[in-house]
């Protein structure tokens, strides 16, 4: 058995485009060989900021020779028939192929011998395929050449079997072909000339020597150890950033961890205004003290050693971060001589979308609907809120997206917001639902509970959710551009978790009525995540026209709490042993249905047992209707689960198909109202048994 | 490692068998914002660029150099740098922020094709410069570009050193929507924040661009800092927005007319008209008068022009 290595060494890669292409060159490697009958043990990938490399284990050196056999048409079949047959098992004529009978007639096979040999004389053209299939996000041409990679390709790094393997990539135009061989380079700065791999084993090792780590979960781990042991010594902790040491990860092929000083002038600014720069700028990981607060230390992780065991390093990371925070603090005092309310004209000037206005416009709509909301919430939960911090805070909710540190850091919207709200002395619910109207942005981000900013926050979405309905821009397939799903899983999300009583119904708009089946697509998605059956949730949803999120809900998982339980049990197969012939007879009989859809005809109830079941259901139905009505759904299927014991004497001893019509006809009626019933709660015939 | 690096580059030797000047031995390191110019200019003349000179029209960034350009596009292979002022009317500040300015300096180089040891060659500038790569962290961090007024797009890096962005790297793809024959790669160091960086000057106006020994001592805000206040107040205040309208419709006129004329196209003056066109737009968006929905348009009206001129010099070239 052998071992491939292929290693592609390009210019800097971007972080986040690595360790997908490692893991697409692996695939159509391995999808490769397996298409040349090249059987292997297994196949790794590595990425980091210049190199992608595959490694490929227990290859055999030599591959067997393949019968592969072709069934083709019937004997006799026609011309054409044949014709592609030949062509497609490329064979010249019927000589070649042969006639077997099969137990369906008697058939031409061709059978297509691939003549096996050493595998490196098939490799190369499959290490090529694989390099000219990986499909980057975004590809450019370089030098005179037609080849396109991430950014340009500098060498091939191809040992099969502890030897080079021969080949080479044409590059188009009048470059000259990139050879593959067996040398790579180390790191840009730190190791010199080029390095000669002899073996795969010794790859890693030989790169670690030249100052690269080549395995990405390896320069991760060691990223985050000393960065670990330098807060240690520091006295401070990491502020935990899992995304940032993932792109840091893919920013350098030798992590030097370096920890700087934030200067003292600038640590009276808010937490927020002095992690958004070092982060989304200079991608610098900020640190807190023992107690939670942020330290006045970062850390840099470099890509070098230098010999100066890197004061120059940091003290340029220092002054860059100086400049960036000096321009911070230069929004922080000009922004707060402007009142929030100031500043609304301004927002006539930004425009949400072409065709949904200014943000001005949409404030005011979100001011309306906000009130809407708190008129429209039956549970009471925003019961003593007051009406004007409600206003209040939605005519601001956007009103620091004209500041100038939003301007500069759009990420710090809102939360610039509750800050001058602050500073200005508006009331705390305010300059909460300021901040917090925008959540949640995902599922793992906090949801506001505070009255003033759950009627804040939903205002803003079913307000971008019905403007961009009414439009036309829905999501379709894979496209959000505006992040409506996101929205709607706010809306539910808000509603759900603080059991608001809100029906959607009044706030949308005559042309979005297929709003609320979306609602019901994002619920959906959520609740199943969540574990609950989906066939449940169907069975719920086949109501239609229920709008009340929280009554939608509990009705789903009352339902599978119920049909796990022996009630539940009994309550199923008392569906479906009605719900089964009604709908075998509405089968055979069109017209049916339209017949048994009425009431009962008590002087044509004969037997007891179907007497006796037709009490139990008006006693059943006695008990459920208020239970429904007052949203006791488990107390609804208790009840309706007492019909299955009359139910079951009711089948053993009575025929439903009786001789007379009239009798079958009532019988019908009789099962069929037991399904109707029993439907009120969920539709049970989407319920699998 | 000193000397392994050093080693590294000055053994450089590259296809073009010219010499690399890059050890910092050579050449003395620059002490003002004039000699930074000058070593860079010295550099890349030993790397077998044209040095050229400013174009002496306003324009946005280096980019819009008819060297740059026009020469990226088409089959002829093509070495520049070039100093060129660039206007960003809407970036004045009135001479008050340490590091915005409406006026400042590019140095743009244009390698086409973009030679296979491009990025030593670059990392040669910054050891000229005085940047020596044992002693910082230099980087590249993914940077796309595009230029929706010159249809232009490439990919490329920042150039970070100590965390700061100190060049533009771009391997151009399209030019005036029309796909490149030769790729050029193009190096654009923004020279004030450079400087700045390498005297380690906390404002702009504080750059020595003389010697700070010389006979008249004289800093940026010597040179530059009424220029930054009146052009200020003229971008934002006083600039007449009814004769820039008039000046975008002339120069698009103009532009056309050079290019309307099927026998005589008339490549480059109608380039220049596409540059004023350019720079009557960005004024107006100073001066705040063009609205978001008409913003999209002017854009696509100074790139039909951009691409009309690209497409007259590919036509008329022999």
């Amino acid at each position: 058995m052998a071992k491939l290595l292929l290693e592609l060494l390009s210019e800097e890669i971007p972080a986040r485009m690595q360790v997908r292409a490692a893991q697409d060159l692996e695939r159509l490697l391995g999808q490769g060989l397996a298409a040349a009958g090249l059987p292997f043990a297994g196949t790794r990938a590595l990425a980091g900021p210049r190199r992608v490399t595959v490694i490929v284990d227990g290859l055999p050196r030599v591959r067997a020779d393949v019968e592969e056999e072709k069934r083709g048409p019937r004997v006799g079949a026609p011309d054409n028939a044949v014709r592609g047959f030949l062509k497609g098992a490329g064979l010249d004529s019927l000589d070649q192929a042969e006639k077997r009978a099969t137990d369906k007639g008697e058939f031409w096979f061709a059978v297509i011998r691939k003549k096996g040999g050493p595998t490196d004389a098939v490799l190369p053209q499959i290490v090529i395929d694989a390099i000219r299939a990986l499909p980057w996000p975004k590809s450019m041409k370089w030098g005179s050449g037609t080849f396109a990679w991430v950014r340009p390709l500098h060498s091939i790094l191809a040992l099969f079997d502890g030897k080079p393997l021969p080949g080479q990539l044409e590059l188009g135009g009048t470059m000259p072909p990139l050879r593959f061989g067996n040398r790579t380079r180390g790191h840009r700065f730190l190791s010199a000339g080029e390095i000669m791999v002899e073996a795969v084993a010794g790859y890693s090792r030989q790169l670690r020597t030249a100052r690269v780590i080549v395995d990405q979960a390896e320069r991760q781990a060691v990223i985050r150890a000393k960065v670990e042991t330098l807060c240690a010594q520091n006295g401070v902790a990491l502020l935990a950033d899992d995304a940032l040491i993932e792109e840091v990860t893919g920013l350098v092929e030798w992590p030097v961890p370096m920890m700087g000083t934030i200067d003292a002038a600038f640590m009276d600014l808010p937490p927020e205004v002095l992690t958004t720069p070092m982060r989304a700028h200079q991608r610098y990981f900020a640190t807190v003290k023992p107690d939670g607060s942020l330290a006045d230390r970062f850390v840099v992780v470099a890509n070098m050693i230098t010999k100066d065991g890197g004061t120059e390093v940091i003290a340029g990371n220092e002054r860059v971060l100086r400049a960036r925070l000096a321009d911070a603090r230069f929004f922080w005092d000009q922004d707060r001589k402007v009142r929030l309310e100031d500043r609304l004209p301004a927002l006539k000037d930004i425009v949400f979308h072409a065709k949904l206005g200014t943000q001005h416009e949409r404030v005011a709509r979100i001011v309306a609907l906000a009130g809407e909301i708190v008129a429209h919430e039956k549970s009471g939960f925003f019961k003593g809120v007051a009406a004007a911090h409600v206003e209040q805070a939605a005519r601001l909710c956007k009103a620091d997206l004209v500041s100038g540190m939003v301007g500069e850091f759009p990420e710090l919207q809102g939360t610039m917001g509750r800050y001058y709200a602050r500073h200005e002395g508006l009331p705390g619910p305010v300059a909460d639902a300021i901040a917090e109207h925008y959540a949640p942005q995902g599922p793992n981000d906090r949801c506001p509970t505070a009255p003033v900013s759950v009627a804040v926050s939903l205002a803003d979405k079913l307000d971008m959710l019905t403007g961009f309905w009414a439009i036309g821009e829905k999501p379709t397939g894979s496209r959000d551009p505006f992040g409506l799903r996101r929205a709607a899983l706010g809306v539910i999300r808000v509603i759900v978790e603080n059991g608001l009583r809100l029906p959607l119904g009044w706030a949308m708009k005559a042309d979005a009525s297929d709003l609320i089946p979306f609602f019901a697509d994002r619920l959906k998605v959520q609740v199943r995540e969540q574990g609950v059956r989906h066939d449940l949730v169907d069975a719920v949803f086949a109501l239609g026209g229920e709008d009340d999120l929280v009554r939608l809900l509990a009705r789903v998982q009352a339902l599978q709490a119920f049909i796990g339980s022996e009630d539940g049990k009994n309550l199923l197969v008392a569906y479906n042993r009605a719900a089964n012939i009604v709908r075998a007879e509405e089968k055979k009989e069109k017209a049916l249905r339209e017949k048994i859809a009425g009431a009962v005809d008590a002087a044509l109830l004969q037997a007891p047992e179907e007497k006796a079941v037709a009490a139990a259901l008006q006693a059943a139905d006695a008990k459920a209707g208020p239970a429904l009505a007052g949203e006791d759904f488990t107390a609804a299927m208790t009840a309706l689960a007492e019909l299955r014991a009359p139910l079951d004497v009711f089948f053993d001893r009575v025929t439903v198909n009786a001789d007379d019509p009239a009798l079958r006809l009532n019988r019908l009626k009789l099962l069929n109202r037991i399904r109707a019933t029993i439907d009120r709660v969920a539709d049970f015939s989407k319920i699998e048994g | 490692m000193v000397q392994r690096t050093q080693g590294r580059l000055s053994q450089g030797g590259n296809a073009w068998g010219i010499k690399t000047v890059s050890s910092p031995m050579d050449v003395p390191k620059p002490t003002c914002f004039q000699e930074l110019i000058l070593t860079l200019q010295q550099y890349w003349a030993g790397q077998g660029c044209v040095v050229l000179q400013p174009y002496d029209m306003e324009m946005g960034a280096g980019t819009f150099h008819v060297a740059t350009t026009l020469r990226a596009l088409g089959p002829s292979p093509w070495r520049a740098c070039y100093v060129q002022p660039s206007r960003r009317p809407k970036d004045g500040r009135y001479g008050e922020n340490p590091n915005r300015l409406q006026h400042y300096y590019q140095f743009q180089v244009i390698l086409k094709p973009s030679p296979n040891d491009i990025l030593d060659r670059y990392f040669g500038s910054l050891r000229a410069i005085g940047i020596d790569p044992d002693l910082h962290d230099l980087r590249l961090v993914e940077d796309d570009w595009e230029s929706p007024t010159l249809g232009a797009w490439g990919l490329g890096w920042e150039v970070w050193c100590d965390g700061m962005e100190v060049t533009q790297f771009t391997y151009f793809q399209q030019v005036g929507g029309i796909e490149v024959e030769l790729v050029s790669g193009e190096i654009t160091y923004g020279l004030e924040r450079l400087a700045m960086y390498l005297f380690d000057k906390k404002s702009v106006y504080e750059l020595p661009f003389n010697r700070p020994g010389s006979e008249v001592p004289l800093t940026y805000g010597d040179v530059f800092l009424r220029n930054e206040r009146e052009q200020s107040a003229y971008n934002f205040e006083r600039a007449d927005t009814e004769i820039l309208f008039r000046h975008f419709a002339d120069a698009e006129k103009e532009c056309q007319s050079l290019l309307g004329n099927a026998d005589n196209r008339l490549a480059l003056p109608a380039y220049d008209q596409c540059i004023k066109a350019s720079h009557a737009f960005n004024m107006l968006d100073a001066r705040g008068v063009i609205s978001v929905t008409e913003r999209q348009a002017y854009i696509a009206r100074v790139r039909a022009l951009a691409k009309a001129c690209c497409e007259a010099w590919l036509e008329g070239r022999t």
